[in-house]
């Protein structure tokens, strides 16, 4: 039960959030802090039961110290979009007291997903989540692009999670059983049917962390929600899709190692090489974003494919950095508002530096770390991994990666040159909230000074994943 | 176990052929006619193998409910078409081919799982023949599936959250009727004595 409490504490407060929010209008305007004061006490309750390791409901749900770190994540990121997306909310007049909640419900979704030690148990918590990030996505209803997300990612999402649902039913076909270990078990035979279902829940997790040949929905959907869920989309649900799949990959399908680490290596290089090239004609930030994301991915996916304990560190670590880049750049998008229209073209960074120092030189920061320049934190996340990559001697892989990291730089470096060279326009509103401003400057010094002190997150990850297989 | 065998292939090639004239159909209407027509040849199918809740479930929740909703939303739609049905015969040969690759696909799996014995002695659900299959579908929901079940329902909660959330909307410009503002309206709240002067009138608000 002790195990069980962030779970249960979320479900219940967003069931009781709920009703007092129906009944009460004054209620929509503290929701927000009511929850954000909630996900900062969870952070610490996960944090104090790090080490448990217990399996519940017969073995289909585990939590160990893979699972709390990686809900630790997802509860920062979920904290920061909340930080971050106050006023621009009330802005856009979808400030609804749902709109929380469902955020909520979601990470709930995340947590099962994190946690799920059974296939059923993963559908359930991977649609729990996808569900309410289809209605986030068209939360803004009286804008058409909003719409055209939520309606897209739904459909494309829901074909996903068929084909995720028919790898399932291969699996227990063959297996005779949902749970992972059972799995394993019988999984030592080479049997092709066994591959299919692989091939199918590959693709239907694929789909999830936007790794190319599965990326099509992720550039469109970032640009039509509205900034503050694709701040969300951004982070949370890549970890806790990348969460399931390390588990996924290790512990049922861990005899299979050398048919899934081709098929991982294949959708990590299509990621990073189409993540650096299609991201170059991009004029929309959000846009951008969804590229970059998609490169991420594929340095992620990389480090998945050699499955070594050291490259599971690297994955660990990689998103870590990965989130506080995001909170970052997102703040600074969020702060690009001028008489309550919201900003979100590179075009509209020009200026920044005269009227906005501090936002200019975060930013500047910020993406330096995208691009993977030393000493910022984004160049030790890439270093890692092509550590790991090479001592495995899969050299193509490590130099794919370091072309791609090359071009990227690419549309990386303009940012900056527009920031600081291009011809300066109007002044934005003078940001008044502290939500943004802290997040900004709390990302950019974790970015900025992670170098002095890299080992305490790689001794924290190194025990965490020497225990996976 | 002939009559057996013969009700089952009379069921099964009713089931397919509706099936195909769900999608072939030019009336949409019929379209829905033919998906209820498949469902109650499945659910018959279902009671054969001896599952009759799940047979039940199906005609009660698919027929009853979920059919005849979509026939009220077809009827109500009334689209045109004979546009899409063009497109889908563009794409036959390319659907074709992907059908195709599947069956091969399935034949290679069935081929494997038919060869290969050991898989299936894997299988461990107990199956109590004294039991009818809903005590015995309820025994396992509640006990060994209770996560599932209760997640199945938080899932189901956000799908109505969701809906509410997308489709409504309040209006401003609409009037409403307040039974407690109308029946606490007294008279001075809405007559007011007067005393008008000559040649002057009354200024009438609003």
């Amino acid at each position: 039960m002790k195990n069980l409490i962030p779970e249960l504490v979320i479900l219940l407060s967003s069931f009781s959030l709920l009703i007092t929010g129906v009944f009460s209008k004054t209620f929509n305007k503290i929701i927000n802090y009511i929850i954000i004061v909630l996900l900062a006490a969870l952070i610490f309750v996960v944090y104090f039961n790090f080490a448990s390791s217990v399996t519940l409901f017969g073995n289909s749900y585990t939590i160990d110290p893979l699972s709390n770190f990686m809900k630790t994540l997802v509860l920062i990121s979920v904290l920061f979009t909340m930080l971050i997306s106050n006023t621009y909310l009330e802005r856009l007049k979808i400030a609804k007291f749902e709109y929380p909640i469902i955020l909520l419900l979601s990470t709930l979704g995340m947590f099962v997903m994190i946690s799920a030690n059974n296939l059923i148990v993963f559908y359930l918590g991977l649609e729990l989540q996808s569900l309410c990030l289809y209605v986030l996505a068209a939360i803004n209803t009286k804008s058409l692009k909003s719409s055209e997300a939520g309606l897209k990612y739904f459909v494309l999402g829901s074909l996903s999670s068929g084909l995720l649902l028919y790898g399932c039913s291969l699996v227990y076909g063959f297996t005779g059983s949902v749970d992972y270990s059972e799995i394993a078990k019988v999984a030592t035979e080479q049997s092709g049917a066994l591959k299919f279902g692989l091939v199918f829940i590959l693709c239907g997790i694929a789909f999830k962390i936007s790794a190319v040949p599965f990326h099509m929905w992720s550039p469109d959907v970032y640009e039509g929600s509205p900034t503050s869920v694709t701040t969300f989309f951004a982070m949370a649900p890549k970890v806790a899709a990348i969460a399931a799949l390390i588990k996924f990959l290790n512990v049922p399908y861990a005899n299979f190692i050398s048919e899934w680490r081709t098929i991982v290596i294949v959708l990590s290089i299509a990621s990073m090489f189409l993540g650096a090239v299609a991201a170059i004609g991009q004029s929309n930030l959000k846009r951008l974003m969804a590229y970059s994301s998609i490169g991420h991915v594929g340095f992620i996916l990389a480090g998945l494919a050699i499955a070594t304990p050291q490259s599971l560190s690297a994955v660990l670590v990689y998103l870590v950095i990965y989130v506080f880049m995001n909170i970052g750049v997102f703040a600074c998008i969020m702060s690009l508002n001028r008489n309550g229209v919201y900003f979100e073209n590179i075009s509209d960074l020009s200026g920044l530096s005269k009227h906005h120092p501090l936002i200019a030189i975060c930013l500047t920061i910020l993406t330096f770390s995208l691009a993977g320049i030393p000493p910022l934190a984004g160049f030790f996340a890439k270093f890692y991994i092509f550590l790991a990559i090479i001592q495995q001697k899969i050299y193509y892989l490590a130099v794919v990666g370091l072309l791609s990291a090359v071009i990227a730089a690419f549309y990386y470096l303009r940012i900056i040159k527009v920031i600081y060279f291009d011809a300066a326009k109007e002044s934005y509103e003078k940001n008044s909230n502290y939500g943004i401003k802290f997040s900004l400057i709390f990302s950019t010094v974790v970015i900025l000074f992670y170098f002095i002190d890299p080992s305490t997150l790689n001794t924290i990850v190194e025990s965490i994943t020497k225990n996976i297989k | 176990m002939i009559a057996h065998a013969l009700i089952f292939y009379l069921l099964s090639s009713i089931t397919i052929l509706s099936s195909i004239m769900v999608i072939s159909s030019k009336n949409t209407v019929h379209s829905v006619f033919f998906l209820i027509l498949a469902f109650v040849n499945v659910s018959c199918l279902f009671i054969m193998i001896g599952a009759e809740f799940v047979g039940m479930i199906l005609l009660i929740v698919y027929v009853g409910a979920v059919a005849v909703l979509f026939l009220f939303v077809v009827m109500m739609l009334e689209g045109n078409f004979v546009k899409v049905k063009q497109g889908f015969l563009q794409y036959m040969p390319f659907g074709f081919f992907i059908a195709l690759v599947i069956f091969f696909e399935l034949i290679i799996i069935i081929g494997s799982w038919q060869f290969r014995p050991e898989f299936i002695k894997t299988a461990k659900i107990a199956y109590d023949v004294k039991e009818t299959n809903t005590v015995q579908i309820g025994k396992l929901l509640y006990t060994d599936y209770f996560l599932p079940f209760q997640l199945s329902g938080i899932v189901l909660l956000v799908a109505m959250i969701g809906a509410i959330l997308l489709t409504f909307r309040r209006r401003d410009n609409l009037k409403r009727q307040d039974i407690l503002k109308q029946s606490s309206r007294e008279r001075e709240d809405s007559i007011e004595l007067v005393d008008v002067e000559s040649n002057k009138g009354v200024k009438v608000n609003d």
